[in-house]
């Protein structure tokens, strides 16, 4: 089973958001869904200054066979994007919960965290879709 | 739940991803589909591939039925043991099945066939076959391991039968041989040296462990298709199918035009279009912009659509994303594709992209 560390929000879509408690979020992809997807070979991530939708595409991640979708868990303004992902893919698959975060947005609506699941809740969802 | 191979329960043990596919619970990696890449291109790996079906056909007109049945020519399959990949037409000239044919003698050859297409392949067999006396059996009580890579054949060869170990270390490229219940071909789908290992089913599980042991690595259906991709072989269903010519296909190669009245199924209908410009060609693509190339993505020159990706992946070995496309005739040079609405500049090769370790096209 995946670690799922008790500090981070969730989205059902498999993103994990940090709260870096200055009115910003910091967005990757949990370690299972970076199990799922396996060798990432290409980022695309969006640009800063671009405005994100919660529940909108705003990055895809290609691993060797697949294109994936990530969505944005929060609305907001892009501040700041993982650029080493560029040119290391995999730092997404070596440590999806740190390094290999995508992409980090100053909140338009910071009430939208409270929407957000918990470990527990995102374990649940997990556990639910491999049975 | 899909069909399981023998080999199901040592893949979970070994760590497998399991992912359904053409109708079967197969690995789709390991741990990491790009380790199990280079492990074959630089040392050795194996593949489970007793989704795929050995039918053997038997009978005194056995070369007649195939000669018949084929776009190539088994005519050319002069020593037992020799292969031959062919196209299996249907009579409108599209491909039912691509696959390898064995002579073993004159009463027996021995087809491997996908695994997708074994119910209307055995279907379609079954029902050329009375015609030539012939008897078609598809060998279910059969297993089928491939071992590929520059290290293959030495690791495999000590854990074959005995009276096979000689037979087997003597075999030229794309020659077959059999002993004890076991079979050998020097063959594969990797652009790599190798066997693929037909053997009775219950010896398969030990077979597998004693390659793992030997330091072959497991390597799954991801690995498999990138291998092929930079090897340049065609997967059915993706780059052919029943609505695809031959011709259209990059497979022109394998249709023996001689002798000219060798009435094989399909030959009317695709000679009358063997010279015709509009075909269209099979060209690979190497992505020179950012991005991964994918099945279906439609393939641009300036402002005109000029045909679509058929197989698209990233190719570990070139660490570049590479494709097999289909296009008009004349497409050379640069080209554009539509990767999710943005174009992205690719350069237009000659597939192989990769044999034998080495990368074989210009980047």
């Amino acid at each position: 089973m995946s670690n799922v560390p008790n500090d981070l929000k969730y989205a059902k879509s498999h993103e994990w958001v940090r709260d870096e408690e200055d009115g910003t979020v910091v967005i990757g992809i949990t370690e299972h869904a970076q199990e799922l997807l396996g060798d990432l070979v290409f980022v695309e991530l969006p640009e800063v200054g671009d405005t994100v939708d919660a529940g909108s595409e705003c990055a895809v991640v290609e691993s060797v066979k697949a294109a994936s979708d990530v969505y944005s868990p929060v609305s907001g303004e892009v501040i700041a994007v993982n650029e080493v992902l560029a040119d290391a893919p995999e730092t997404v698959n070596q440590d999806a919960f740190g390094d290999g975060w995508l992409f980090q947005v100053k909140l338009s609506d910071p009430a939208q965290l409270e929407d957000l699941l918990d470990a527990e809740a995102y374990t649940d969802i997990m556990e639910s879709e491999e049975h | 739940m899909g069909n399981r191979t023998i080999l199901f329960d040592i893949h979970n043990a070994m760590g497998a991803r399991i992912v359904p596919f053409g109708g079967w619970d197969m690995p789709l990696h390991y741990g990491s589909q790009l380790e199990e890449h280079h492990a074959v291109r630089k040392d050795a790996g194996m593949f489970d591939v007793c989704h795929m079906t050995v039918v053997d056909l038997q009978g005194e007109r056995v070369r007649e039925f195939l000669r018949h049945l084929l776009a190539n020519d088994v005519a050319r399959l002069k020593e037992p043991g020799k292969a031959l990949y062919s196209c299996m037409l249907n009579p409108q000239g599209g491909v039912i099945d691509d696959l390898i044919v064995y002579f073993m003698h004159d009463a027996w050859f021995r087809m491997v066939v996908n695994a997708g297409t074994t119910e209307k392949d055995v279907a379609w067999l079954t029902e050329q076959a009375p015609a030539f006396g012939v008897e078609v059996k598809p060998r279910k009580d059969l297993a089928m391991v491939a071992v590929q890579g520059p290290n293959a054949r030495a690791k495999a060869l000590p854990l074959l039968p005995d009276t096979l170990q000689e037979p087997a270390a003597a075999l030229k490229p794309f020659y077959a041989a059999t002993e004890s219940g076991w079979f050998v071909g020097r063959t594969g789908y990797t652009g790599e040296d190798g066997f693929e290992v037909v053997l009775p089913e219950e010896m398969a599980v030990a077979f597998w462990q004693a390659l793992a042991d030997a330091g072959v690595q497991p390597c799954g259906l991801g690995a498999r298709d990138t291998l092929r991709l930079e090897a340049g072989m065609n997967l059915y269903g993706s780059d052919m199918d029943e609505s695809v010519s031959p011709l259209e296909a990059g497979l022109n190669w394998t249709i023996a035009w001689e002798p000219g009245e060798r009435q094989f199924i399909g030959r009317e209908v695709i000679e009358a279009h063997r010279d015709d410009p509009g075909n269209k060609i099979f060209i690979g693509l190497v992505l020179t912009g950012r991005g991964v190339l994918r099945d279906h993505q439609k393939v641009y020159v300036g402002d005109r659509e000029v045909g679509e990706i058929t197989s698209g992946g990233f190719s570990p070995t070139l660490e570049k994303s590479i494709a097999l496309a289909r296009v008009e005739a004349g497409v050379t040079g640069q080209c554009e594709v539509d990767i999710r609405g943005k174009r992205v500049s690719a350069k237009v090769v000659s597939p192989p992209f990769v044999r034998n370790g080495k990368i074989r096209i210009e980047l």
